[in-house]
């Protein structure tokens, strides 16, 4: 017990991996929200007019509306006027090679262990790596422009692709969805844009790294996948954030829009600056992700291992509307220190023989609070449809919370809804086994909590498996006392 | 190779261990035997280093070095292994990581490199046909869904992989039918080495129908009260354990 204690306490004490600042030359617009700044944005941007009447709308609605009280969440008042709603990184325009790239940026991507040159050797993965608001490199596009494939910044997307953009933004979260989301659609700075055209299937994942580093400001990531009939496209986002003793708001929105019998898939990982061992400091991340079955027999999946963020309020939604559609969720949401996570997903069922999964895997340490909320919905006329979840919360020590809180409304007599729910303590004669047989504390809490988590690590894309791992063992390294 | 000096330990505040003193050397087979509730199965935990329990007085020293100092995955890198009287699950965790891990964890200690994963599969194979464990089993989760026969299959399997120098095997025999009693003795017979110990400890007497003791000793109230060659398991098993209780006046 007291070599346990003592480890706890050693590397509880480890420094946020990832915490540094970059110093680079930002761009900013002063301070505060109001009519005047959305234009600015706007305009700073040089968006086509429906850009302009979309912020405008979904500001002036935002007035209107109050932050969200129901959730499982203690949320410090948040004075939204002393927020900067726009930076961007001085050096423009964009580079035509890495040699052009700010050698610091250069260097900041390295610590995080994403040097764009090898990524863009490795694992053909093209990154669309967005620092602050701006994006400062894309690769890998020429080769997906052959096969008429868009992946670039929300920005070149508004520039270029404007009827694209015009007809799908907001149509499946729009700005009066809820009051994060049309604080996003008012002052959102930049994003990434995806479009799979008809039949193609995209032959490598698409990711996208993000990082707030301008002190003070507000990220409002939108992030918009189309997938035309018969396409597939299988998408990353992964984050690491720099420390902060002051709290960063984030609330981006993800849309995705599944056309006939295409197929999307979108893995996170999560890791986000969760404050220090006290609870100081930390990124509230206030996430709106959804997801549209639009067409027949299309498939929707989330994939999510979660460890950061000092409040997370995030659920990555489907809703089935083509007939024959399919949705998954699966998710690993890690909560340690005084972390606060309210988490979970809607599964809203329309179309007929619509089928969703959901696998809900909540891990709590420290005095953190982790909650799963879901509801899953059958519409009267969706005819068969199934659901099945799954939530199992696992808790280590005995100071954390987890919560559950499932919501099922069936509108018909022919559809099936399952939900499975546990909860269970990472058990002390499971870590004496694993010493007994020479593994330490450490690596067995890791081994554990990983084992319980490999049904949905198991769905992530390989490298993002394997990155995924090391967070759930760092992120818990001597949590059980 | 083991040295118990006047072992002393509790559980939740109660007395089990009451002075247990106790000389092992390489190349002996010891049996402890006892009633239910002698603390047989505490004897075997406080040597593994199970924290459940304190140890409040008396030394251990392993192969010259202070046992009790170290922490239980020390201790098994030291070469001491448990054989589980219930072996957990740990769902999600592959046997064949875990073992991995185990293993290579063992030869860092030691400087040792780290088996390359064709080179562990290679001993894997050799082991499992030595214990006659199941292929299937070790592709699954540690003890996940495992029979009881299964799970001590294991545990001499693990045994077999790790190669300890004492291996203590707490209630081995229970829960297996006989044929399965046959295959893990005959295991751990296999196992035995000059440069190796081993404690059985058991209830009954037929387990030490398979592995022959060279010691024998009975555990009652915490204390080591009657020690001798294996003749004294067939006594025991004539006359049962209440002839030890009256044979000390209760």
């Amino acid at each position: 017990m007291d070599n346990q204690n003592t480890l706890l306490n050693e590397v509880a004490g480890r420094d946020y991996r990832f915490g540094f600042v970059t110093e680079i030359e930002t761009d900013f617009i002063p301070k505060g929200l109001n009519e005047e700044v959305v234009r600015i944005i706007s305009a700073k941007k040089e968006e086509p007019d429906f850009m302009l009447e979309f912020r405008l709308k979904a500001y002036r609605k935002w007035l209107t509306m109050k932050m969200p009280d129901w959730a499982q969440l203690k949320i410090p008042e948040i004075d939204y006027q002393e927020i900067i709603y726009y930076a961007a990184p001085r050096q423009q325009p964009k580079y035509e090679s890495l040699d052009e790239v700010d050698p610091e940026l250069l260097s900041t991507f390295a610590k995080l262990g994403i040097p764009l040159e090898e990524q863009k050797m490795l694992a053909g993965v093209a990154v669309d790596a967005v620092m602050d608001s701006v994006s400062v490199k894309t690769t890998f596009k020429e080769n997906l422009a052959e096969l008429g494939i868009i992946f670039c910044s929300f920005s070149e997307a508004v520039k270029h692709h404007p009827d694209l953009v015009q007809k799908y933004l907001g149509m499946v979260v729009p700005p009066n969805d809820n009051f994060f989301a049309a604080l996003n659609c008012a002052v959102f700075s930049d994003g990434s844009f995806v479009y799979i055209p008809k039949g193609v299937r995209c032959p490598m994942e698409l990711s996208t790294y993000f990082r707030i580093n301008a002190k003070n400001t507000g990220q409002f990531e939108r992030t918009l996948i189309i997938a035309d009939n018969d396409s597939y496209v299988s998408y990353l986002e992964g984050c690491t954030a720099p420390m902060r003793d002051e709290n960063q708001l984030h609330a981006a929105v993800v849309e995705i829009i599944a056309l006939d019998r295409a197929e999307v898939k979108y893995s996170t990982v999560q890791n986000w600056y969760p404050g220090n061992k006290e609870g100081i400091g930390g990124i509230y991340n206030f996430v709106t992700k959804r997801g549209l079955c639009k067409g027949a027999s299309s498939k929707i999946c989330w994939n999510q291992v979660e460890t950061g963020s000092a409040i997370t309020w995030k659920y990555p939604s489907c809703i089935l509307a083509g007939d024959n559609s399919v949705a998954e969720f699966n998710s690993v949401a890690l909560t340690n220190n005084y972390q606060q996570a309210d988490t979970g997903t809607k599964m809203i069922h329309l179309g007929k023989n619509t089928k969703s999964t959901i696998v809900s895997k909540g891990i709590s340490a420290g005095h953190s609070s982790n909650s799963y909320r879901g509801l899953v919905r059958v519409a009267a006329k969706a005819e068969n449809a199934r659901n099945y979840s799954q939530c199992d919360s696992l808790l280590l020590g005995d100071h954390c919370g987890a919560h559950t809180f499932p919501y099922i409304e069936v509108g018909n007599q022919n559809s099936v809804v399952e939900h499975e729910a546990t909860t269970s303590k990472i058990g002390e004669d499971q870590i004496f086994y694993c010493n007994q047989r020479g593994i330490s504390t450490q690596d067995a809490i890791g081994m554990i909590v990983n084992g319980y988590a490999r049904e949905v690590i198991n769905k992530l894309p390989m490298e993002f498996a394997v990155e995924a791992q090391k967070l759930l063992q760092i992120s818990l390294e001597g949590s059980v006392g | 190779m083991l040295i118990i000096k006047d072992l002393h330990a509790r559980v939740e505040g109660k007395e089990i261990l009451r002075g247990i003193n106790l000389t092992i050397n390489a190349g002996e087979v010891h049996a402890i035997m006892g009633p239910n509730g002698s603390g047989k199965s505490t004897l075997a935990n406080v040597l593994a280093g199970n924290t459940n329990f304190e140890v409040t007085r008396g030394e251990v020293s392993f192969n010259g070095k202070d046992l009790l100092a170290m922490t239980a995955d020390v201790r098994a890198k030291e070469g001491l292994f448990l054989s589980f009287q219930y072996p957990v699950e740990i769902p999600g965790v592959s046997m064949i990581n875990f073992l991995k891990t185990a293993v290579n964890e063992s030869r860092k200690y030691h400087h040792l490199k780290e088996l390359s994963a064709g080179d562990f599969l290679k001993v894997m194979r050799e082991k499992k046909e030595m214990v006659q464990i199941d292929s299937q089993l070790t592709n699954r989760s540690v003890n996940e869904g495992f029979s009881g026969g299964e799970k001590k299959k294991n545990e001499i399997f693990q045994m077999a992989m790790l190669e300890p120098k004492l291996a203590i095997l707490d209630e081995t025999d229970s829960g297996l039918d006989i044929d399965a009693l046959r295959i893990v003795a005959n295991g751990v017979n296999l196992l035995k080495r000059a440069e190796n110990a081993t404690i059985v400890v058991t209830h009954y007497q037929r387990l030490l129908d398979y592995i022959v003791p060279d010691f024998v000793h009975v555990l009652y109230k915490g204390q080591i009260v009657k020690s001798a060659g294996k003749e004294l398991v067939f006594e025991l098993e004539e006359k049962g354990y209440d002839w030890i209780k009256k044979e000390l006046g209760e």
